[in-house]
């Protein structure tokens, strides 16, 4: 399948027979309006995110390593052979595609990518694929990233007071503080 | 005696009916709202028949639903999170842990997209044992839903009709991987361990059993004047709306779309057995349940082909980077045991790439997406949770119903909580 006509696509990648198009933030609503009504692209399988913090910095800095990088002596934490590429934002938002038609017998897929840095808005494509609601919530809620133009972007599956964004590389795993209800 | 399906889409409902402009919160029309005699029910998240811990703020006028959200997040334990901190190999055990009805399914789209990642042949035994146990997980799940949902509805009967099935079922998987649930038994590259002598036989004669005990439950149910009225024609969901609001699976296919992965994208081998997609083209409850009855006759078709089918040989890859050595060898050979020391210590690395997998689990599309920076340990797991998506069409289902007939529609959407929130 050709992407040729797709608007505000930077890159086309195809790695492991899959197709990924990185689209710029801004012109995102443009570039999956026509993935949906041209090439048919009518279901939005999953939005999801990726924090790359770290991800190729000299030292590698894995969130379970110090602050001077990874912990090479910590059983299970070995270096990397060879450093990831790295990555032009930190944040990566993930839309997989797929063509759904009744009866067909081909399921194309294709993942439209999107980077941004802490703060920056993506546009949300709820008027796009009504599904994408509580989807984008869940990805605002986990990794911090804001939705502009989403109806209802609040927390979904951690409490409404929730401080910061668990799925973030530096939020540490263990160590919440206990919470009791009839706190002050 | 069966009820003909119809074979025509038919019309639904006109036009959509998906909330605006929240599409998973319907709300109260402002001139409704102005008259004060709204009242607000509050309905979880400690409900026996919400399948766990779901909530819905619902807003009644009389009996009519006109106000209804879904709140969830009560079951949410970070199993992405959890994951990312352990080797590829120790994670393998969280994933079937979030559906704790199609516990190997889940196991099966973490384990495939590991696969993918590394490009690692798997056996074909292994293939198609891994295809013969899903399908067994798939009758499991269905019977589940089957037993609850028309426990909600006030028939009690099917509940112990269906756990005695379930209970065979479960004790297959025993058998095979010894535990009843989350049975790890998929490694990446093949299987945990060979198939125990005997359990074909007693897959055998579960596979001849099981039609007779599904036409058993269509007894029970199929033509009860009760559960028609309770089914027919309630939480109706267009085909349309169905496909905008991302639904898979049985919800999908009642609603008249003729989509199921294992034929669309065949996995697998099921490119290789025969066995029919059944479509009903209502949109409702009852659809729904038709859909999971013949799924069921389904699911013994490509099993007891698989019983079949199955070839010998390898029941795990022979790569020694990522799978465990044969025992015997680490007496005899030093590479053996070295490889074995880093694999147990350190895990494999998986090389740089992401990969999104999805396969047709009982719920619908489980996608699995992984994300890896050529270490021993993943850099992001995600998954496309069926439930999550199924349960944000409430408010799509229960526009212009009544109030007894919500615990139909949220049942007949077949979720599980611990898979929604993860």
């Amino acid at each position: 399948m050709s992407f040729a006509g797709v608007p505000g696509v930077v890159e086309q990648k195809v790695d492991r027979g899959e197709t990924t198009l990185v689209v710029d933030p801004a012109r995102l609503p443009e570039a999956c309006l026509h993935l949906r009504d041209e090439l048919g692209f009518n279901f939005l399988s999953d939005v999801s995110s990726v924090d790359y913090l770290g991800w190729s910095d000299e030292p590698v800095a894995g969130y379970w390593g110090g602050p001077a990088g990874r912990d090479h002596n910590r059983p299970g934490t070995a270096g990397l052979g060879k450093r990831p590429a790295p990555k032009p934002k930190r944040f990566a938002v993930n839309y997989h595609l797929l063509k759904v038609r009744s009866g067909a017998r081909q399921a194309p897929r294709v993942r439209v990518q999107v980077w941004v840095d802490d703060g920056e808005h993506v546009p949300s494509v709820v008027q796009i694929w009504p599904t994408a609601d509580w989807q984008e919530r869940e990805v605002w809620d986990m990794m911090g990233i804001r939705f502009a133009g989403h109806p209802d972007l609040s927390r979904i599956l951690m409490d409404d007071d929730w401080e910061g964004h668990p799925l973030r590389k530096d939020y540490p795993i263990g160590g919440e503080p206990v919470r009791f209800s009839g706190e002050e | 005696m069966a009820v003909a399906p119809e074979k025509r889409p038919a019309r639904i409902y006109e036009g959509s009916r998906i909330p605006q402009p929240t599409p998973s919160v319907l709300q109260v029309p402002e001139e409704l709202r102005r008259t004060d005699d709204i009242l607000e029910v509050n309905f979880g998240p400690n409900h026996p028949s919400t399948h766990g811990v779901l909530r819905l703020i619902v807003e009644l006028d009389g009996e009519r639903v006109v106000g209804l959200r879904a709140v969830v997040g009560y079951l949410h334990t970070g199993f992405e999170k959890s994951m990312e901190s352990k080797t590829w190999w120790k994670a393998i055990p969280y994933a079937p842990r979030m559906d704790y009805l199609a516990f190997q399914a889940n196991e099966l789209a973490f384990v495939m997209a590991v696969e993918k990642l590394l490009g690692i042949e798997v056996p074909p035994k292994a293939t198609w044992m891994r295809m013969l146990l899903v399908e067994l997980n798939r009758i499991h799940s269905h019977l589940v839903w089957l037993g609850t949902s028309a426990l909600e509805l006030g028939a009690i009967s099917p509940f112990w009709y269906t756990f005695r099935e379930r209970d065979r079922v479960l004790d297959l998987f025993e058998m095979v991987t010894g535990v009843r649930m989350h049975t790890r038994y998929f490694q990446v590259g093949g299987l945990a361990e060979d198939i125990p002598r005997g359990f074909f036989d007693e897959c055998r004669k579960f596979v001849d059993w099981m039609p007779k005990a599904v036409d058993q439950y269509e007894q029970l149910l199929t033509q009860n004047e009760i559960w028609l009225q309770r089914t027919k024609g309630v939480g109706l969901l267009s085909a349309e709306d169905a496909i905008a609001m991302g639904q898979s699976g049985p919800v999908l296919r009642g609603s008249g779309v003729d989509w199921d992965l294992r034929k669309t994208a065949p996995y697998l081998a099921y490119d290789q057995v025969e066995f029919d997609v059944p479509v009903y083209y209502n949109g409702d409850v009852w659809d729904r349940y038709k859909v999971h009855m013949d799924e069921m006759r389904e699911s013994t078709r490509i099993a007891a082909q698989a019983l079949e089918g199955m070839p010998g040989g390898a029941w795990i890859a022979d790569d020694r980077k990522v799978v465990l050595p044969p025992r015997e060898e680490l007496h005899t050979s030093m590479e053996t045991l070295i490889h074995h020391f880093k694999l147990v210590t350190e895990g494999f690395r998986v090389p740089e790439g992401e990969v999104y997998l999805a396969i047709e689990s009982p719920r619908g599309e489980f996608g699995c997406y992984l994300c890896s920076d050529g270490g021993p340990k993943p850099w992001r797991v995600r998954f496309r949770a069926p439930s999550f998506i199924a349960l944000q069409a409430t408010a799509t289902l229960m526009t212009d119903a009544l109030v007894a007939d919500m615990i139909a529609a949220v049942g007949s959407l077949d979720t599980v909580m611990g898979e929604c929130d993860r």
